[in-house]
């Protein structure tokens, strides 16, 4: 044994552990050089109720090994078992905190295969339910990036004003956190009297937010320090893991739905999302904070833009028995971690034949986040899976 | 590292001063959003307990328990919610019926026994029921089911008006289709149809597009869908549960559209009637009425021969003799009886029970009786001149419009009555006015304004457009003569015609007077019946209401033990009464002749 080299102040972790020649790490658990240790299912760092298997050597990462099964509650497959209409409290708990996109590709795939026509007034709301429901998360997510490095304040500010936007939603759709406002057919509801000046109230106070967070966070030599060049997605690994949405977009790849394949009312507004090309947390986290400035633009722009009164619902056969020709489709958003999208087969009953739901999570929380993790310090998991944008939920559906 | 990195993040305390943004009063109550999705209420009273809003939650957490006792259009049931399931997505008030349902903004609730989270709205007293706030159906375009009815072909006025051609042209398949999607299944109508149709298993199957399992629902219940499908009374219509928001569906029009679709020599495959087993035991029926044929058809399907004994020469009854043709075809009518027929009915015309056959006779050639022998007698108002010769009473004029015999059309006519008979007596002589002068010239009277005639709003409206003048409101005075001849009807305006006590008592207005010319006079106001075949030493045997109609038990049972007697002489008078009396009374004959008890004779 080298006894220089195992009282060196700095080791090398480089050495640790030895590679294979498969290119995979020699574990070799009886050595006491490896621990395993579980992060979550409960714990603060994981959004939602997931579980990351660590081996570690040291502080170091060796392996990872994402598991869930935690919060499983087979949602694509009771709708196979709902009417089309029930199918809609029903999908919404797929993705918690964000539930508008979930409402919205319902919608979508239920309207495209029965060939409906959502009326105007209905788009424009739906657009603006969906920037809402944009602007509530990136609240909570661009400070809650500072969060995972122990920064909390910037945290209680975004969920403060976030508590604000969760009234401006409960006023317009009868409910903070679901919403149930996005009805196949059209939406449930026209804005309150009120509402675009109080919206425009709760606007200012992101204004404020935007600039206190980039001083507080971005501006921040901690947060520098260990979020920059932290878990780096080199640009080729967007394609091969399946990368979207912001995450992409910090790689120097524009992956945004509503600039590639605008949906709703996204062709007439005016925007350009953020891309950077560093590809680590603070990149991901600094693209967030663009995101979230461009949401308040086009929230304001909504407003400006869409009319006053008009339809709400196109007409629709009675929702009790209401049968979709046979088909398939496939409808996508863009959510706040990137495109989320519903694939539905029908077969002409009155209930879907097949629901599949595909978020950015599923991708980005399993094989990515396992191959990042590794040679990361275990201080840092739940800052590179927060980075990722990881909704257990969303994965388990 | 940049000195500006290590500065920048202590501007955050430059909020230090700030008020807190946090709520500093956690204990008041801060009341959810005027939509806010919170606890259930209900209207129990404008609720008919549907159960529509039980069939769209997807949680389960509806169920309708009893509540008070079911009536005509309210089957006495109410919603209870289970918060152990609800998530509160309110489709179950968007979807409800009556808008009865709704949310309150209330969202705090604390209670020690989960049970209590199980309540009836509005029935269970909540601190939330007078709340106002809360979630409601959205108003506008929002609704979870079409509430404009598919609206229905008619002949102009210039194409009927000279003809008995049909009038209602019935449904297309994508019409039938489009209205029968409207229905929500919840049973009402079915609660209410005199003969308890499977209404929403027959719109079912025409949203199904499977005409022959309509035919086969039409069947269990109703032997003459092609008649009912056009001029059945519709209570079932007057309390579906879609007409408190919008048009109720058109029940009527739907059956009759899927009596149309098949073709006769197709019924007894669909309604596997090919082979009937027999058994020994004859049954006679007197009266080819629809309460006769329903329970011919019903008794022949069990095995039983059945003869029936008609006066007439042609069967239907009233069906055919009374209801004019352009609402109600003949070869409509011969289609149902065709198949009766057809199971092995035998029928022997021209045979009046009384004077060519007595009924004794028939109690000992046969195991059990059924009449239906309908309301066949006019009624005069007895005023002065009502005894002339060219007075005459509506239905003697309509059976003979039927029979094809001679009969005098006046020039002038004047009709008494405000009811549905009225209406078809003058509709009709309105289009022979038509067809022998080139104009109609008649005019008919209620006592009852408008607003309270008797008659249906679509009969007044559609014999108004066909050139009749409809004069509600006047009481006839007498009939004036000359020559032999009326000359036309005296009448005074009629201002009420019950008194505080409810007794029909008319008060008229005796000083504004009009005459109304015309040569021939109808009077239309009411029938009555004749009992005249039954024997007094029956009649001894047999119960009557004070009003003098025969009382019968459940099942239609007479006193006399093997005599079964229904339709109009006993209840109605309308089509389907007639074919709900025939059905139970034929399940009663049924019992009795195999000796099963059911609640004797009252
Ligand atoms: C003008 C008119 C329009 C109507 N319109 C409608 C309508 O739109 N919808 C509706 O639902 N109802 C309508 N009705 C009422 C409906 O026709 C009757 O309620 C129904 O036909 C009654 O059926 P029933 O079986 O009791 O007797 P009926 O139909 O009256 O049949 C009785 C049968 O018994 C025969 N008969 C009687 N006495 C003897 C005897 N002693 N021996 C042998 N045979 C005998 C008669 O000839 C007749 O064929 C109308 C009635 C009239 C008069
Ligand atoms: S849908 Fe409305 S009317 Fe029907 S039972 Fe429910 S609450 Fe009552
Ligand atoms: S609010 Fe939704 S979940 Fe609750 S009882 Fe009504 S339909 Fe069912």
């Amino acid at each position: 044994m080298d006894l220089k080299k195992l009282f060196q102040m700095n080791p090398d972790r480089s050495l640790y552990p030895e590679m294979g020649e498969d290119g995979k790490p020699i574990i070799d658990l009886s050595s006491h050089k490896f621990l395993k240790i579980w992060q979550g299912p409960q714990h603060p760092g994981i959004t939602g109720n997931m579980s990351l298997e660590l081996t570690v050597s040291g502080d170091e990462i060796v392996e990872s090994k994402t598991h869930v099964g935690y919060l499983h509650r087979g949602f694509e497959k009771l709708m196979e078992r709902r009417k089309f209409i029930q199918c809609f409290p029903t999908c919404i708990r797929m993705c918690v905190a964000e539930p508008d996109p979930n409402e919205y590709i319902l919608a979508a795939a239920i309207e495209d295969l029965a060939g409906i026509e959502v009326p105007e007034t209905a788009q424009w709301l739906r657009t603006l339910a969906l920037e809402m429901a944009r602007l509530q998360i990136l609240l909570r997510s661009v400070p809650g990036q500072g969060g995972t490095f122990a920064l909390g304040l910037g945290y209680q500010w975004g969920n403060y004003i976030r508590d604000l936007i969760l009234d401006r939603f409960e006023e317009l759709t009868g409910g903070r956190v679901y919403h149930m406002y996005i009805i196949p057919g059209g939406v449930r509801g026209l804005l309150p009297d009120g509402f675009k000046k109080r919206m425009e109230e709760n606007l200012k106070l992101v204004d404020e937010f935007v600039i206190n967070i980039d001083n507080l966070m971005y501006n921040n030599s901690v947060f520098k320090q260990r979020a920059k060049g932290l878990a780096v997605i080199p640009k080729d690994w967007i394609d091969t893991y399946g990368v979207y949405g912001p995450t992409a977009r910090a790689a120097g790849v524009m992956r945004d739905v509503r600039k590639t394949h605008p949906y709703l009312k996204y062709a007439e507004l005016d925007f350009e999302p953020f891309t950077t090309t560093e590809s680590d947390v603070y990149a991901r986290s600094r693209v967030r904070w663009h995101d979230l400035q461009t949401t308040v633009d086009l929230i304001r722009q909504i407003m400006a833009k869409m009319p006053d009164g008009g339809e709400i619902r196109a007409e629709t056969p009675n929702v009790l028995h209401w049968r979709i020709p046979k088909g398939e489709t496939y409808q996508k958003c863009e959510s706040s971690r990137g495109e989320y999208g519903m694939y539905m087969v029908t077969d002409g009953s009155d209930k879907p034949r097949r629901v599949n739901l595909k978020g950015p999570s599923y991708t980005h929380a399993n094989a990515l986040l396992d191959k990042l993790l590794i040679n990361a310090n275990i201080a840092d998991t739940a800052a590179i899976m927060v980075s990722l944008a990881t909704c257990p939920p969303e994965i388990e559906r | 590292m940049n000195i500006k990195d290590v500065l920048s993040p202590f501007t955050a305390w430059k909020r230090v001063a700030r008020d807190p943004v946090t709520v500093k009063d956690p204990f008041n109550d801060r009341p959810g959003a005027d939509r806010y999705r919170g606890f259930h209420k209900n209207d129990v009273e404008a609720c008919i307990g549907c159960g529509t809003c039980e069939d769209i939650c997807e949680n389960e957490a509806i169920d309708l328990v009893p509540f008070k006792d079911p009536i005509s259009g309210d089957s006495g049931l109410r919603p209870s919610i289970d918060y152990g399931r609800c998530c509160w997505c309110a489709l179950c008030v968007d979807v409800c019926t009556t808008n009865s349902l709704t949310l309150s903004n209330e969202y705090t609730w604390v209670a020690t026994d989960p049970d209590e989270f199980i309540f009836t709205p509005g029935v269970d007293k909540k601190d939330w029921d007078e709340n106002e706030k809360g979630w409601k159906k959205p108003e506008g375009n929002y609704e979870f089911y079409g509430l404009k009815r598919v609206e229905m072909e008619h002949l102009h006025p210039e194409e009927r008006s000279d003809s008995f051609i049909e009038m209602v042209k019935g449904y297309s398949k994508e019409q039938a289709q489009k209205e029968a999607d409207r229905c929500v299944e919840c049973g009402i109508c079915t609660a209410t149809c005199p003969a308890h149709m499977g209404i929403p298993e027959y719109i079912k199957a025409i949203r199904n597009d499977d005409i022959e399992e309509g035919l086969r629902v039409l069947y269990e219940t109703n032997p003459l869908p092609e008649i009912c499908g056009r001029i059945c009374t519709h209570k079932c219509e007057s309390v579906c549960s879609i007409g408190h928001k919008g048009d109720p569906l058109s029940i009527r029009w739907l059956k009759r559209y899927i009596a149309d679709q098949v073709p006769s020599d197709k019924y007894k495959d669909i309604l596997d009637t090919n082979e009937i087993e027999n058994n020994d035991k004859k049954i006679a029926i007197i009266g080819a009425g629809p309460s006769g044929l329903t329970a011919a058809h019903y008794l022949v399907k069990m095995g039983y021969s059945v003869t029936i004994f008609e006066q007439f020469e042609a069967a239907g009854g009233m069906m055919r003799y009374g209801i004019p043709e352009y609402r109600l075809p003949y070869e409509s009518i011969d289609k149902d009886i065709n198949y009766i027929l057809s199971l092995g009915v035998d029928i022997k015309y021209n045979t009046r029970i009384g004077a060519d056959i007595t009924l004794d006779q028939l109690g000992k050639d046969f195991d059990a009786v059924f009449s239906g022998t309908g309301l066949h007698l006019g009624r005069s108002t007895g005023i002065p001149g009502s005894d002339n010769e060219h007075v005459y009473y509506s239905t003697d004029y309509l059976r003979k419009i039927t029979a094809g015999e001679e009969i005098e059309v006046a020039e002038s006519i004047v009709v008494i009555g405000g009811g549905n008979v009225a209406m078809d007596i003058t509709r009709s002589l309105a289009r022979m006015q038509k067809v022998k002068y080139g104009k109609a010239n008649i005019i008919a009277t209620s006592l009852e304004k408008e607003d309270v005639m008797p008659a249906d709003r679509e009969e007044v409206v559609e014999a108004r457009e066909e050139g009749a003048i409809i004069n509600p409101g006047w009481a006839p005075q007498s009939i004036e003569i000359k020559d032999g001849v009326p000359t036309g009807l005296h009448v005074v305006e009629c201002n009420s015609l019950f008194d505080e006590t409810g007794r029909f008592n008319p008060q008229c207005s005796m000083d504004v007077k009009e005459f109304w010319p015309g040569v021939q006079i109808i009077e239309s106001i009411g029938q009555g019946m004749d009992l005249s075949y039954i024997s007094e030493e029956f009649k001894e045997n047999m119960a009557f209401s004070p009003r003098g109609r025969v009382e019968t038990n459940d099942y239609f049972q007479t006193g006399v033990k093997w005599f079964f007697m229904g339709g109009d002489i006993i209840e109605g008078p309308d089509v389907i009464h007639g074919i709900a009396n025939g059905h139970k009374a034929a399940i009663g004959i049924d019992n009795f002749i195999q000796g099963i008890d059911f609640k004797a004779a009252k």
